[in-house]
C-alpha cells in the first residue's frame, strides 16, 4: 500500500480495488447496489436468460420511484389503486416479480419507507461512509454527500453489479472545488451548487470525481451536502464527495441498516482515516467565495445557465464560444425568453418542490417557512411539495408542516420523482414555466415543451407566493 | 454483443453540443421492459424542428452519428445507447462524450470516437454529401478527401468491441478474486459486508 499522501477520493478507490489489470483498468467492489424499476427490467432478464444469480442480494436494495403517481395508492379499503399508465404499471409489475425472485429486499409502493432512491439510501443508514454505491440512475452522486464513492450506472452495469459485485472501472482525476467564505442570507446548498456549475460548466467535471472542501461543506448538515453532491453529474462529474466528519457520524448513527456496536466504533475509526492528507494532491481546483454566491436560478436549458436572481436573461452574444452562443439561442427560444429582461419579471404557472436534490425534511422545512401565513398567486396553477419519502412525509406531518403547506394553496404528494422527469403523471403542460427545485432544466424534462427554472426550495416558495421568480430576501414579513 | 471492426457509410451530421440523454430519447420512452423499438422515440424534440438532419432521408439509416462537445451527458439511461442502435447507428464521432454515455455505448457495441473540434468541423462539412470510415483496428477516420484523423481507444475496450466480448462473463470468470476480496473485507471494513440481511 502507498504511503504517498492520498485524497478521499483515492483511499476509497485503493480500498475496493479486487483486482489490476495492465492497462489500468481495476476491478472494483461495490458495497452498496440500489435498482429502481426505470434501468432494471432488461438487467434482470439478461440474467434470467443466461441462469446467473445475483452475487450479493444483501447488498442490493430495491425501490420503485420514477413511475409512481404521487397521489394515494391504497383506497380506503387498502386496495391497490391502479396505475393508470399500462407501460408504468408493467415496469412495476416487473421490479416486484424480480426482486423477491433474486433474493432482493424490496420496500413497496406503499410501504412507509418507500421513497426516492437516493432520498431513502441516507435515510435508512443503506449508504455509508467510504462505500461504493451505485444505482442505475445519475443522481446516485447524491450519496458522496457522505463521503462514499457513489456514482450512477447504465442497465447493462446493473446487470454486471447484480452478477459479480464489481465494475471495470479506470480511476477517475480528482477536481477539488473549494468555497470558503461566510454565505449571506437566503443562501443555500442548493444556491451553492448550482453557483459551481455555473462556473465550472456542464463539461467542466467530465473526467473528474469532484470533492467539495472548504469551510461552507465543513459547516453545512448533511442533507445540505446530498444537495450539493447529487448535481455533481450536472456538472460532468460522475461522482461528488464531501469528507465524512463528526457531522456525518452524527448522522448515519442509528438508521436501520447502520453498523452498531463493535462495527459502529470500527467504522467511524476507518471513516475519520478517509479525509484527504495534508500534502496530497487534486489534478484540479477551483476556488470559490462564499460571498459570492447569491440565490441562483437557471434560465436556460443547461444546468450551467445560472444567475444570482438580481441578473437578467443574459443575450447569446455575450458569450464569447460560438457552440455556446448557438445553444443560448436555442435556448431562449425554447424559454420564450428576451435578453435583457430581470429575471424577476419572468412569471411562473408552476410550481414543483421535491426530487432528490431537494425533498428532505430540511428542504421541506425552507419550503413551509416561507409559506407560512401566505398564499399562493393567482397565476400560479399547479404548484405541489413531494417529500422525497414516508418517512420525510411523517416527520413532516408531524411537525405540522403539510397544514403550512396546504393553507397556502399547495398541494402535498406521496413520496416519488414526481415532476422532477415526465414519467408519471405529474407534468409541465407545454409553454408553462415551472419553478423547480429538480436538478435538469433540459429540453421537455419536465414534460413536452416545459420551460424550467431551477431553484432552491425557499425560492420556489417565494416564487408560489409571487407568481414570478422572485428573490426570497425581498419577500414583505408575514403581519 | 456483436463484434464491431470497421463502420463505413454515411454519418449524420448533427454537430450539437452539450446533447443530453434525454434529448436522446425523452423520459416517457423509458417505460420498456426491453431494449428494442427506442429509435422512433430518438432525438423526439429535434426531429420537429425544420430542417433538422434526423427526418431527412439523406441519413436515413445511417450508421455514424457526428455531434459537439460533451454528447450524452445527463441522465445514466442506457435506452440512449439503445435508441442509437435501433436507428442503426453504431458509431459516434465527437470531441468528447460523458463518462456514463460511452460507458454505455460500449457495452452495446457501439464505438465512440473523440476527435478534436477541427476534425469534427471537417467531418461535417463532409458528411453533407459523403461517406465517412470509421476503422477500429488502426484508429483511423478517413474521408474520401485523403483526410485522416487517429483517435485513441482503451486498448481492453477495443479488445472487447473487435471481439464482441461478453464482460459480465468475462467478470465471472473472476469468481475466486471477488470471493478473497469478500473475504479479507470482511475483516477489515466488517461493517461494509452486510446491509440488508443481518449476519
Amino acid at each position: 500500500m502507498t504511503t504517498a499522501p492520498r485524497t478521499l477520493y483515492q483511499k476509497i478507490w485503493d480500498a475496493h480495488v479486487v483486482d489490476t489489470r495492465d492497462d489500468g483498468t481495476c476491478l472494483i467492489y461495490i458495497d452498496r447496489h440500489i435498482v429502481h424499476e426505470v434501468t432494471s427490467p432488461q438487467a434482470f432478464e439478461s440474467l434470467r436468460a443466461a441462469g446467473r444469480p445475483v452475487r450479493r442480494p444483501d447488498l442490493t436494495l430495491a425501490v420503485p420511484d420514477h413511475n409512481l403517481p404521487t397521489t394515494a395508492r391504497r383506497d380506503s379499503a387498502g386496495n391497490r389503486i391502479p396505475i393508470a399508465d399500462p407501460q408504468s404499471a408493467q415496469q412495476l409489475e416487473a421490479l416486484e416479480r424480480n426482486a423477491p425472485a433474486f433474493g432482493i429486499r424490496y420496500i413497496g409502493d406503499a410501504d412507509p419507507e418507500q421513497g426516492i432512491v437516493h432520498v431513502i439510501g441516507p435515510e435508512q443508514g443503506f449508504s455509508l461512509p467510504g462505500a461504493t454505491i451505485v444505482c442505475g440512475d445519475s443522481h446516485t452522486a447524491c450519496n458522496g454527500g457522505l463521503g462514499a464513492l457513489a456514482f450512477g450506472i447504465g442497465t447493462s452495469e446493473v446487470e454486471h453489479v447484480l452478477a459479480t459485485q464489481t465494475l471495470l472501472l479506470k480511476q477517475s482525476k480528482t477536481f477539488e472545488v473549494r468555497v470558503e467564505g461566510t454565505l449571506g442570507a437566503g443562501v443555500t446548498p442548493k444556491d451553492v451548487i448550482l453557483h459551481v456549475i455555473g462556473v465550472i460548466g456542464t463539461a467542466g467535471g467530465t473526467g473528474y470525481v469532484i470533492e467539495y472542501t472548504g469551510n461552507v461543506f465543513r459547516e453545512m448538515s448533511v442533507e445540505g451536502r446530498l444537495t450539493v453532491s447529487n448535481m455533481s453529474i450536472e456538472a460532468g462529474a460522475r461522482a461528488g464527495l464531501v469528507a465524512p466528519d463528526e457531522t456525518t457520524f452524527e448522522y448515519v448513527k442509528g438508521r436501520p441498516y447502520a453498523p452498531k456496536g463493535e462495527d459502529w466504533d470500527k467504522a467511524v475509526a476507518w471513516w475519520k482515516s478517509l479525509a484527504t492528507d495534508e500534502g496530497a494532491t487534486y489534478d484540479k481546483s477551483v476556488f470559490i467565495r462564499a460571498e459570492d454566491i447569491q440565490p441562483t436560478v437557471t434560465w436556460g436549458t443547461s444546468p450551467e445557465d445560472t444567475s444570482g436572481i438580481g441578473g437578467v436573461v443574459p443575450a447569446p452574444e455575450d458569450f464569447a464560444d460560438a457552440s455556446k452562443r448557438d445553444a443560448v439561442k436555442h435556448s431562449l427560444e425554447y424559454m420564450g425568453l428576451t435578453p435583457g429582461t430581470r429575471l424577476t419579471d419572468v412569471e411562473v404557472q408552476n410550481i414543483f418542490i421535491g426530487s432528490c436534490t431537494n425533498s428532505r425534511i430540511e428542504d421541506i422545512r425552507a419550503a413551509a417557512e416561507v409559506l407560512k401565513g401566505r398564499r399562493k398567486a393567482g397565476n400560479v396553477k399547479w404548484a405541489i411539495v413531494v417529500p422525497g419519502s414516508g418517512l420525510v412525509k411523517a416527520q413532516a406531518e408531524a411537525e405540522g408542516l403539510d397544514k403550512i403547506i396546504m393553507d397556502a394553496g399547495l398541494e402535498w404528494r406521496e413520496p416519488g420523482c414526481s415532476a422532477c422527469l415526465a414519467m408519471n403523471p405529474d407534468k409541465v403542460p407545454a409553454g408553462e414555466r415551472c419553478a423547480s427545485t429538480s436538478n435538469r432544466n433540459f429540453t421537455g424534462r419536465q414534460g413536452p415543451g416545459s420551460r424550467t427554472h431551477l431553484m432552491s426550495p425557499a425560492m420556489a416558495a417565494a416564487a408560489a407566493v409571487t407568481g414570478k421568480l422572485t428573490d426570497v430576501r425581498d419577500l414583505a414579513p408575514v403581519i | 454483443m456483436q463484434p464491431i471492426s470497421h463502420v463505413a457509410g454515411k454519418a449524420i451530421p448533427f454537430g450539437r453540443k452539450n446533447v443530453d440523454t434525454d434529448v436522446i430519447i425523452p423520459a416517457h420512452w423509458l417505460k420498456t421492459i426491453t431494449r428494442e423499438g427506442l429509435g422512433k422515440g430518438a432525438f423526439e424534440a429535434v426531429k420537429k424542428e425544420p430542417g433538422n438532419v434526423f427526418t431527412d432521408e439523406t441519413w436515413a439509416g445511417a450508421p455514424i452519428l457526428v455531434a459537439g462537445d460533451n454528447f450524452g451527458c445527463g441522465s445514466s439511461r442506457e435506452h440512449a445507447a439503445w435508441a442509437l442502435l435501433d436507428m442503426g447507428v453504431t458509431c459516434v464521432i465527437a470531441p468528447s462524450f460523458s463518462d456514463i454515455f460511452s460507458g454505455n455505448a460500449f457495452k452495446n457495441g457501439i464505438l465512440t470516437v473523440a476527435l478534436p473540434q477541427e476534425a469534427i468541423d471537417r467531418l461535417m462539412d463532409v458528411a453533407r454529401e459523403h461517406p465517412i470510415d470509421v476503422d477500429l483496428d488502426t484508429q483511423t477516420v478517413t474521408t474520401p478527401f485523403q483526410d485522416r484523423f487517429t483517435f485513441e481507444i482503451d486498448a481492453f475496450r477495443k479488445h472487447c468491441l473487435l471481439n464482441g466480448l461478453d464482460e459480465v462473463g468475462l467478470t465471472m470468470a473472476q469468481g475466486d478474486a471477488i470471493g478473497s476480496y469478500e473475504a479479507k473485507a470482511k475483516d477489515a471494513l466488517p461493517f461494509l459486508a452486510q446491509a440488508t440481511v443481518a449476519a
